[in-house]
């Protein structure tokens, strides 16, 4: 400590570690900024899109007369007018070299297997126009049976979704640690083990929900399209909506202006995408559609969505033997960008901290007559950490130990470090019981489990419950030979330039485009330390295919660790072509300058200095500069990481159970987390929050539900229930920090992290809370109801009535749910 | 989602408006604050003709004392009726259960009248109103009426408004007495709609309960007097088991629906427990 406070009084403040305010979020705040649906083109086009009302059927006419006569339409389109030319969404993982993927058109042509898939298109002068014609066009459906649960679309008899196919399943993927090499044999672990418990766990289908809906425009001029659309991925999106429509590579420019937010859910090439190409190529307009809300939640991909079969093996005294996961993996209707990836990225980190000396994952990928699902925020590895942090739970009630005492005697020690998993991945820094000793004095957990014992004797009918969540996740996607040998069609590198301007300023091109993180301000700290320029010379470009032209954009918290890193190499080359011009100009040799602060000085000779922002005019001029090199200290760098960077922290959660009522309320949240070197604490605090929200929402709030007919009741934000900063108790947050090895930042990632540890913290402390009472597993999300009848009857809650809310009216109609028949209409009732 | 196009008026008179509705055609709706209508138009549940906005019509804004009667305009928004005085000093259960509703931007717009009717069985304040005795004056092409809480909400969305007519205002008896009051709301989410939620206003004497009003949100398509729970406690000692006794009934007679939240047999549990924390509150336990 003292060393650093001495360094930092004589030495200019370093920006990493400052905790600066976004210099993005004035304007991304009040709005004063691009978004997609701000944009306004002469002669653009709207479009409104028909969705399917129901969830499996053949379409079998469609009347799109009426529709065509209304005022201010344009023209209508159904599948049938675009399946010559539409192509199949792309799937750019396929998991298994006999994957199954029945192909994924953006607009149905003759069969629609989800609600709210496109069944027609009506482009209209106005949006106003567009929508009100969506009513008059006439689909007539032969209804088939859907297929909604994952257990019965695997059993034997089931219906199919598709049946041009031999089943209900996409693919079979195993990893075998015993067949890797990683691990010993997971029959024989289990066949020699004192103790085995098994479970069953239910992650239910969340829905990304992010704040700015979907919004694409798309501008033909001559052979050139030019795309904005509020996505997280415009440089994935090129390559693969060229590929999809015909239309040339070079020929496309995609934009990501400012986008609001993905959490995964703008990690894909949407159907509507391609659909706004097509109609701009066929009509020769600009054309734009914007999403609704119900849209958004009914459309666009949903995450989760697995039934997790756990088997854990240990010996009496808690010494973990082997770990095996079985896996049904709802991947809705069709195979969109990642969506078989999911569950198996998952597949490494189930393992979580522990020194388990067999594992065995398998994982079949299930057709369902649901939207497709594919990342959300954690993707894989939030499903594998509840589960891991859940069996241990239930391993230490099996053996009668203390849940943190059964963790301690499995987890990995610091002093072990780098350690190879049993799932063959090398973590690389941490410490476990630091992390876990600061999050318990946080808590204040000797008094709460003091107060808990008090509520228990005294049969308070409000109960108090500890539940830990110890995780490490994985982060800085990707090494690309990683990626390869895993079958994803891209790597997982990352580009950046450093431009530097005549005045001094600094332009910065990254190729990892944000939504909402933060990246113009982290990497304007990043530079301003690197080139000893001050934060505010510094701007951030992104998002445009044509001003930054190599990319993998961001998810899988992967910008700092792996963006960030090419933007310091970036500006090391700056440096590195700077000293060949300070040499010339300070008429000293390269050897003798020494790079601080932004200046080159000669060594030993005070006063003979030159800063690297006076270079950047002089090879501007360029009338003076060394004979041996082009006049320009710009530079570019791409970065591709050769392991994954794992952060981990210890989350606890204290949780009140009304056992009167079932309502759980958190009562203190405490986590200490390592993400590595923190570059800005303000946003690593933010990240962390916001993760929590979502964590704790899968936990108690979020579920996607879909009734008997396949209809999708949460259609709106009446059902959909996002908690809000209300809802939520104040989070003692603090964090350590291990660098991570792997780059020279340091950092490790914390996009998801909050997200990925704090579901099972919760849950496991609500059934702490009432385990006594007889309940030993409540389905997410525990809703009071749930709780109440896990605590009156036993058992996990059950199965919630489908029915939406009566409120508004009950807020549902064809465009936000789909169709009610008799099946559905009771909603599930008992 | 875009409303399907309507005419628009805006008086500034109960009397111009009450032209406006029946010049309007088929189909009017009264717009107050719009945070019930203005999302169902946009789900394109309702797609009226012509909307006739209220947003002007001042003299049905306030709250204002006529004798025994506290009388609450029909425009006057949520955020207003809970800074009052005259509802804080004789009607303070309405106060109590609006700070419930939504949230602050919703309930700057949404209106005391619009919520009552509208009559969303998950709406807080028809209880509350149904709890009080509430009368509600109507008025239409051929003068004005007056209409009861009981005979108000008919069903599910439905009220005793006929077509062309318009809520004025509602005539609130003044609680006078030893009266404690008790709104307990049942929700997951902060700003979400009731699932279950019990009014509850009780008047001691003597110490005992004298006399005791239960409304029941959300245990029917409209609100509900829980009869059997304030028979039961009609002259009750004030103890958490004399109470507790009474609430057991206070599901009796309702029909509550399942949906996602909730099914009926939990809701019809809530209504106890909630029954029994309102009362035993309202009475000073
Ligand atoms: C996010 C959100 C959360 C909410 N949460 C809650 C909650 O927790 N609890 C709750 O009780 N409510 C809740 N509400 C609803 C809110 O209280 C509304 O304000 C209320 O239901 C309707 O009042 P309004 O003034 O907005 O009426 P409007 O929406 O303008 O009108 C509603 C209906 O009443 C009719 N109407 C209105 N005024 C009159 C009149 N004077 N005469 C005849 N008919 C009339 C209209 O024609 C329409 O049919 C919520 C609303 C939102 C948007």
């Amino acid at each position: 400590m003292t060393v650093t406070e001495d360094a930092a009084a004589v030495a200019p403040a370093k920006e990493v570690g400052q905790p600066r305010r976004r210099k993005e979020d004035a304007r991304l705040i009040t709005g004063r900024t691009t978004w997609t649906d701000n944009m306004v083109l002469p002669g653009m086009l709207h479009l409104a899109v028909v969705r399917s009302p129901v969830a499996h059927a053949r379409i079998t006419a469609v009347d799109v007369s009426a529709a065509q006569q209304a005022p201010n339409v344009v023209a209508v389109f159904t599948g049938r007018d675009l399946a010559e030319e539409q192509g199949s969404i792309p799937c750019a993982w396929p998991v298994t070299p006999d994957m199954v993927n029945p192909g994924h058109p953006s607009i149905a042509v003759d069969q629609v297997n989800h609600v709210g898939e496109a069944v027609a298109i009506v482009v209209g002068r106005s949006k106003a126009a567009a929508t009100d014609a969506v009513e008059l066009v006439d689909v007539d459906y032969d209804l088939l049976p859907p297929v909604l649960d994952l257990e019965e679309a695997v059993a034997d008899g089931s219906g199919l979704v598709h049946d041009q196919l031999a089943s209900n399943t996409s693919y079979h993927f195993v990893f075998d640690a015993g067949d890797a090499g990683t691990g010993a044999d997971t029959e024989q672990a289990f066949a020699d083990a004192e103790v085995v418990v098994s479970r069953r766990f239910v992650q239910q289908r969340l829905i990304p929900a992010f704040m700015e809906p979907r919004s694409v425009v798309v501008q033909p001029q001559g052979e050139n399209y030019t795309m904005w659309s509020a996505t997280q991925v415009p440089h994935v999106l090129r390559v693969m909506a060229a590929m999809v429509t015909g239309i040339p590579e070079h020929k496309l420019r995609v934009i990501a202006p400012d986008v609001g937010g993905g959490f995964g859910g703008k990690l894909q090439v949407n159907p509507e995408e391609i659909l706004c190409l097509l109609l701009a190529r066929r009509l020769g307009k600009p054309v734009k559609w914007t999403e609704t809300r119900s849209e958004s939640l009914m459309a666009a991909h949903h995450g989760r969505g697995q039934v997790q079969f756990i088997d854990i093996a240990s010996d009496r005294q808690g010494n973990v033997k082997g770990l095996r996961v079985r896996l049904l993996a709802d991947m809705g209707a069709y195979l969109r960008l990642i969506t078989p990836g999911v569950p198996a990225l998952g597949a490494f980190m189930f393992p979580g901290i522990y020194k388990f000396p067999a594992y065995r994952f398998e994982c079949d990928g299930v057709f369902t007559n649901k939207v497709p699902t594919d990342a959300y925020r954690g993707a894989g590895r939030p499903e594998a950490t509840f589960a891991v942090e859940r069996i241990m739970d239930e391993l230490a009630v099996e053996l009668g130990m203390d849940p943190l005492e059964l963790r301690r005697k499995n987890w990995i020690q610091a002093d072990e470090f780098p350690f190879t998993t049993v799932a063959g991945l090398e973590y690389d820094s941490g410490d476990y019981e630091q992390a876990t000793r600061e999050a318990l004095e946080l808590l204040g957990y000797d008094e709460l489990r003091a107060e808990q014992k008090r509520r228990r004797e005294s049969g308070d009918p409000v109960q108090l419950g500890i539940g830990f969540s110890t995780f490490t996740e994985m982060c800085g996607l990707a090494p690309s030979r990683v990626l390869g040998s895993l079958s994803y069609g891209a790597g997982g590198w990352e580009s950046a330039s450093i431009r530097m301007l005549p005045t001094g300023k600094v332009e910065v091109v990254t190729g990892s485009t944000p939504h909402g993180q933060g990246h113009e301000t982290a990497w304007s700290q990043l530079v301003a330390d690197q080139l000893g320029v001050p934060f505010e010379d510094v701007e951030v470009l992104h998002g445009d295919t044509a001003i930054s032209p190599r990319g993998m954009d961001t998810y899988g918290s992967r910008s700092l660790v792996v963006g960030g890193t090419a933007v310091v190499k970036a500006a090391e080359k700056v440096v590195a072509k700077a000293r060949k011009v300070a040499a010339h100009l300070l008429e000293a040799s390269e050897d003798d300058l020494e790079f601080a602060d932004g200046k080159f000085a000669v060594r030993g000779t005070p006063g003979a200095t030159v800063g690297i922002q006076e270079i950047a005019l002089a090879v501007f001029a360029a009338h003076n500069y060394p004979e041996d090199i082009e006049p320009s200290i710009d530079a570019e760098a791409t970065f591709d990481p050769v392991n994954f960077s794992f952060p981990h922290g210890t989350h606890l959660c204290a949780m009140e159970v009304d056992t009167d009522t079932g309502m759980v309320k958190i009562r203190k949240y405490a986590c200490v987390d390592d993400v590595g070197t923190i570059v800005n604490p303000l946003i690593v605090e933010g990240q962390i929050h916001g993760g929590l929200a979502q964590g704790i929402a899968q936990a108690l709030y979020e579920e996607a539900v879909y009734d008997a007919d396949g209809n999708l009741t949460t259609g709106s934000f009446v059902d959909y229930l996002v908690p809000t900063a209300a809802d939520l108790p104040h989070f003692d947050t603090a964090t350590t920090v291990h660098a991570a090895p792997g780059n020279p930042i340091g950092a490790k990632g914390v996009g998801e992290a909050g997200c990925i540890a704090s579901t099972p913290a919760v849950v496991n402390a609500a059934l702490d809370a009432v385990r006594h009472l007889g309940v030993s597993d409540i389905l997410m999300p525990l809703t009071p109801e749930r709780v109440w009848r896990a605590i009156r009857t036993g058992g996990d809650g059950g199965a919630r009535a489908t029915a939406g809310t009566n409120a508004y009216g009950g807020a549902q109609t064809e465009s936000t749910a789909g169709v009610a028949t008799p099946a559905s209409e009771l909603g599930g009732d008992r | 989602m875009i409303p399907a196009p309507f005419a628009y008026e805006r008086p500034t008179t109960v009397d111009e408006a009450l032209q406006a509705i029946a010049a309007g055609g088929e189909d009017v709706k009264i717009l107050a604050g719009g945070q019930s209508l203005i999302p169902v138009m946009r789900l394109r549940l309702a797609a009226p003709e012509t909307v006739v906005d209220l947003t002007r019509v001042t003299e049905l804004r306030g709250v204002r004392e006529e004798g025994d009667v506290l009388v609450i305009g029909a425009m006057t928004t949520h955020h207003d009726v809970i800074t009052d005085p005259l509802i804080a000093q004789h009607a303070p259960l309405i106060a109590e259960a609006t700070e419930t509703v939504a949230d602050r931007q919703v309930r700057h717009r949404g209106t005391f009248g619009g919520a009552l009717a509208h009559a969303d069985p998950a709406g807080d304040l028809p209880a509350v109103a149904l709890a009080l005795d509430a009368e509600f004056v109507l008025a239409g092409p051929n003068g004005r009426r007056t209409v009861g809480a009981s005979d108000f909400f008919v069903d599910y969305l439905t009220t005793a408004l006929e077509e062309g007519e318009l809520l004025v205002e509602i005539r609130v008896p003044k609680l006078t007495g030893s009266w404690g009051v008790r709104y307990e709301k049942f929700n997951r989410v902060a700003q979400a709609w009731s699932i279950v939620a019990v009014a509850a206003a009780v008047r001691r004497e003597n110490g005992h309960i004298a006399e005791a009003r239960i409304g029941l949100t959300n245990m029917g398509p409209t609100p509900l007097r829980a009869r059997a729970t304030e028979a039961a406690l009609a002259g009750a000692a004030v103890t958490a088991e004399a109470i507790a006794d009474a609430a057991r009934s206070a599901a009796e007679g309702t029909s509550p629906s399942s949906d996602l939240n909730a099914q009926a047999d939990y809701r019809e549990h809530l209504a106890q427990v909630l029954t029994r924390r309102a009362v035993s509150a309202a009475a000073g336990l």
